[in-house]
């Protein structure tokens, strides 16, 4: 190999998309991780999507073992993790396999040619070698043996081979991080951090990190190196944020600005493990986290702390909501606050739990025994879990009911550079428990636990341990403001309304929607959830192309705000992209009785902006290539 | 496009059907008037609170002569002298007929659903231990739908009172049979006699690692209440066994045990530090080997110094005495099977909040919102 030290051209790029792939065991999603450190210090604005298997060690070297990470980054506004991949970091033929279709013809692949024996073809059901064949000729290959420059870094050190291997995702972090011209330090310091108690891994993976860093600066395959200049963010602090630690951070957040403290009852399921983990850090913030015997307990010991005067908290994914519903509709009928967060993924059943859908929607509106309405909110972006979560606490205790949360797997695991809120500007909303009798009856001083505000319909809410207010909660339908047990029928009837209604209510807190894009014109599209990134960036190539095109997105999905329908009446045409079989489209066209038109896309991954520009130009009768 | 859709009418605010609620309503359980708060309250003291305090308005509608009864009088006539303020006091059940007992106490209650009991109260009893908590529950509701919950409160050690109702039967669905029933039992699910093997819950308790077991019967007021009371003075979850009759579907399942005729040599009560002797002092029971024996002490072979003192520390003999319930030759034991101290779930979550508190200091929300790598644009 011609080594030799030579100047490189620096060339300025607006954006870029890398993927590393490879084995579970590789360390892709550290590699990833690290590598949107580096861009967020680089001041890019970014967004990720790591996909890895299901199983925790799948048998090294076989496609389903396949772990990736991908990145968008970009000076200019980034919103999805990119619909195509310029560099693919690939470290066996596995993981090139399993990526490959999402490298833009003409884009890089980085393959570790130390990786491409016949056992590893033969594992990941190559019969010919692609790096002897000319299956990759549209296609830029950098073959680097990774293994083998990792072992002669560390040639000298006192490391057993295993050891040696693991540290060679620093090389190819080292190498990408040059490629984009991205600081190193940030890396260098979270090792440091990481591996303070064993100095010898620590001092293996810094100089395998710098020599992969070092390796493009001598290799002549790289003429090139390119660099993203900061991205024009809004001004103010910024950090990277998980949805997760957003969702996490969000709900201490609500708790501070109600006063109650959280009790947060969850069992363990993948991707809503990750707020459980989160917040069971925070004990200081007089967090109270349960890890129940199972998702009904978590639900159940929330709801009896939400009756205690906590603010009750419970989290899942996927199967999880179902075990729930016995309980959230006992919530609705307790008219207890509540907040239920549901990360969805892949299903029926347990479906593909490491994969992000949208297919709970109509479960979390409808998925309860008798009528059980309840507000549904959803995040759009993975800071937006914040936000989202904020809200539902909001709402669960200004209207005192359960309030479902609909996060996803994508949302949960992606990442983005996060405006920091002020914790000051955060609204305040404290409950106002009840202290005192608030009837007359006969003369005497009483507690109606079913007497309403009148501008909520929200009941009292009043705290055992409060003399005087000393009252009877359960699940059989309540009469009308004194809470006693009633069957009679009139009464039954006007509180399922009463009930509705409430939650229509909520309606009056939702600010007017923001229109993204053409205000008015031939087509509005409708998201919601996670699809908010792909779709503005849809809609943004759209308007570029002359297009009259504006999009909304609903955080709220029940009740759905007053003024939907008044912008829907603005537009042609309505699309309605979902990562489902068709769910929030039904709710428009039965609501508004519109014939808006689905986009569905069902593979467990989110949308690519093309695919929903693709739509909008094909409705709108322009043929795009 | 045409215009948007009219939006669903809904009742207005505040305005009620016509008739609702001052109308008296023709369905059971209607027009209850409201439950109205009794006693003096206020200052929270307990002082001079009677049995009448801890009553409803509510009508109770257990069939006449359910066992249910006598519980729910042998608690209204204790928590007076328990010294616990009513608003401190909460009662959280399950479903089952067992399980409307919340309705008819003057304290806090939640009805809930169906088994779920000791998750709701975990979390109640875990976020406020300031509160009194009592759950109630009945054999189906605790040991088949509730089973998993209920082993889980046990091991937790949560700090509350768990009354099950066992009447070997599942009451409010009229009548099939429940874990706790014979086998062979005919019911109305099993008309050729059922064939599942029932479990014991006190062994099942045990099992669980609960710190304080205890049984005792409907039938025995003086008895019951004392067990009452001594699961009520436990710091740590207390499992209380109550035979409960069901004169409905289930008629003198205990009778052997509860009725005089039988129950001096059918039913022996454990007292810690007292010989097991029972049937008027007439019998006692001897360990041989790791099994109990019965023994004759009127003819002179045996004494009462032959017999096993019991020791309510002891889960050795807790175990042992408890799987006596299988052997027809042996009493059935009531009083406390064993007793230790364990701290409780909700002390124990408390404790690691201020000891994480004490270390990091009260958590701050700015700090939190900023921490980590952080830039400015
Ligand atoms: C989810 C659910 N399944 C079934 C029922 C019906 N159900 C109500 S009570 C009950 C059994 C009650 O038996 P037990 O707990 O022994 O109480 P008892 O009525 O005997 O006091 C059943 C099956 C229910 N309410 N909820
Ligand atoms: S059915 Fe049995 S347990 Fe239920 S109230 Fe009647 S007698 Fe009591
Ligand atoms: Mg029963």
């Amino acid at each position: 190999m011609a080594v030799k030290t030579q100047e490189k051209t620096v060339r300025e790029i607006p954006e870029a998309t890398i993927l590393f792939a490879g084995d579970s065991g590789d360390g892709m999603q550290l590699a990833g991780g690290q590598f949107t450190l580096a861009s967020a210090y680089a001041r890019n604005d970014l967004a990720t999507l790591p996909d890895f298997p299901a199983e925790i060690r799948a048998p090294a070297g076989t496609t389903y073992g396949v772990s990736g990470f991908q990145l968008h980054f970009g000076s200019v506004n980034v919103r999805t993790p990119g619909d195509e991949v310029d560099v693919l970091v690939a470290m066996n033929p596995a993981a090139l396999k399993v990526s490959l279709d999402r490298v833009r013809k003409g884009g890089t692949l980085i393959v570790n040619a130390d990786a491409f024996g016949k056992r590893d073809l033969d594992l990941a059901g190559y019969n010919q070698n692609p790096l002897e064949d000319d299956s990759l000729k549209a296609y830029r290959v950098v073959r680097i043996p990774l293994a083998k420059l990792t072992h002669e870094t560390l040639s000298d050190a006192d490391l057993d081979k295993k050891t040696m291997d693991r540290c060679k995702n620093m090389f190819a972090l080292g190498l990408a991080l040059w490629m984009y011209s991205m600081p190193i330090e940030p890396a260098l310091e979270w090792l440091s951090s990481k591996f303070a108690r064993k100095p010898d891994i620590l001092e293996a993976n810094r100089r395998v990190l710098k020599k992969g860093n070092h390796y493009g600066e001598t290799v002549e395959e790289f003429a090139v190196r390119y660099e993203v200049r900061p991205a024009k963010l809004k001004p103010g602090k910024y950090r990277a944020i998980l949805g997760t630690e957003a969702l996490a951070m969000g709900l201490i957040a609500a708790s501070r600005k109600c006063g109650l403290p959280i009790f947060y009852g969850s069992y363990p399921i993948t991707p809503a493990s990750e707020i459980l983990h989160e917040l069971s850090r925070h004990k200081n913030f007089g967090v109270k986290t349960f890890q129940a015997e199972d998702e009904i307990a978590a639900a159940g010991a929330a709801l009896g702390a939400s009756f205690g005067g906590y603010l009750g908290v419970t989290a899942t994914s996927g199967p999880g909501l179902a075990l729930k519903s016995e309980t959230v509709a006992l919530a609705v009928m307790a008219e207890l606050p509540l907040v239920i967060v549901n990360m969805q993924r892949g299903g029926p059943s347990t479906g593909l739990p490491t994969k992000t859908e949208q297919a709970d929607l109509l479960q979390a509106l409808f998925g309860r025994n008798g009528e059980a309405p309840l507000p549904v909110i959803a995040p759009g972006t993975p800071g937006d879990c914040f936000y989202a979560a904020f809200e539902a606490c909001r709402i669960a205790i200004r209207y005192m009911t359960p309030v479902i949360l609909l996060s996803d797997g994508y949302l949960g695991t992606g990442s983005e550079p996060w405006l920091i809120p002020n914790a000051d500007d955060l609204e305040d909303f404290t409950p106002s428990f009840a202290t005192a009798p608030n009837r007359t009856v006969d003369g005497k001083d009483v507690f109606l636990p079913y007497v309403r505000d009148e501008k909520t319909l929200a009941r009292p809410w009043a705290k055992p341990g409060t003399a005087g207010l000393e009252h009877r909660l359960g699940g059989l339908e309540k009469e009308h403001e004194t809470g006693n047990v009633s069957y009679e029928p009139e009464n039954h009837e006007y509180m399922v309304k009463l009930r509705a209604e409430k939650v229509e209510r909520v309606a009056q807190d939702i600010p007017p929607l923001e229109v993204f894009g053409a205000q008015e014109g031939d087509l509005l599209v409708v998201g919601w959830g996670s699809t908010q990134g792909a779709i503005e960036t849809a809609v943004d190539a759209c308007v570029a192309r002359g297009l009259r095109v504006g999009a909304v997105h609903l955080r709220h999905l029940a009740p759905l705000p007053n003024d939907l329908g008044k912008i829907l009446s603005r537009y042609e045409y309505a699309l309605a992209p979902e990562l489902n079989n068709g769910q929030l489209v039904r709710l428009l066209r039965e609501r508004f009785l519109l014939p808006v038109a689905s986009l569905r896309k069902i593979k467990g991954l989110p949308f690519k902006a093309r695919e929903i520009e693709k739509e909008i130009c094909d409705m709108l009768g322009i043929s795009i290539a | 496009m045409p215009p948007a859709g009219k939006k669903p009418t809904l009742p207005p605010a505040g305005k009620k059907p016509a008739g609702l609620p001052g109308r008296k309503p023709a369905g059971p359980g209607g027009g209850k008037k409201p439950s109205l708060p009794m006693g003096a309250g206020g200052d929270g003291a307990p002082a001079g609170l009677t049995r009448k305090d801890f009553a409803t308005d509510q009508d109770v509608r257990w069939c006449p002569g359910c066992g249910d009864y006598a519980i729910l009088a042998t608690m209204q006539r204790l928590m007076p002298e328990l010294g616990v303020p009513r608003e401190k006091t909460v009662f959280v059940s399950g479903i089952g007929c067992s399980s409307r007992f919340p309705y008819y106490m003057n304290t806090y209650g939640l009805h809930s659903i169906h088994g779920r009991a000791p998750a709701i109260a975990t979390g109640l009893k875990a976020s406020r231990p300031d509160l009194d908590v009592w759950i109630v529950t009945g054999d189906g509701d605790a040991l088949s739908i509730g089973g998993n919950h209920l082993i889980h409160l046990l091991r937790r050690n949560v700090n509350v009172q768990l009354l099950l109702f066992n009447n070997q039967i599942y009451g409010l669905t009229k009548g099939q049979y429940s874990p706790t029933s014979e086998q062979g039992k005919v019911t109305k699910s099993t008309p050729y006699g059922s064939v599942d093997h029932p479990f014991f819950p006190v062994p099942l308790a045990l099992g669980a690692d609960a710190t304080f077991v205890a049984r005792t019967m409907d039938r025995d007021p003086k008895h019951m209440q004392a067990m009452m009371r001594r699961a009520h003075d436990h710091q740590g979850a207390a499992f209380l066994e109550i035979y409960q009759n069901c004169n409905i579907f289930n008629d003198g399942a205990f009778f052997e045990f509860t009725e005089r005729n039988t129950k001096a040599h059918s039913a022996i009560f454990l007292e810690h530090g007292k010989p097991l002797v029972y049937d008027n002092g007439q019998r006692g029971l001897r360990l041989k080997s790791f099994a109990l024996e019965s023994i004759d002490l009127s003819t002179g072979k045996w004494s009462v110094d032959d017999c096993l003192v019991y020791d309510e520390g002891s889960i050795e003999l807790a175990n042992i005495v408890s799987r006596m319930s299988w052997q027809k030759d042996l009493p059935r034991p009531f009083g406390v099977f064993f007793r230790e101290d364990r701290p409780s779930y909700d002390e124990l979550v408390q404790r690691q909040i201020d000891d994480v508190t004490v270390r990091r200091g009260e958590g701050d929300l700015a700090a939190l919102l900023n921490a980590g790598n952080t830039w400015e644009i």
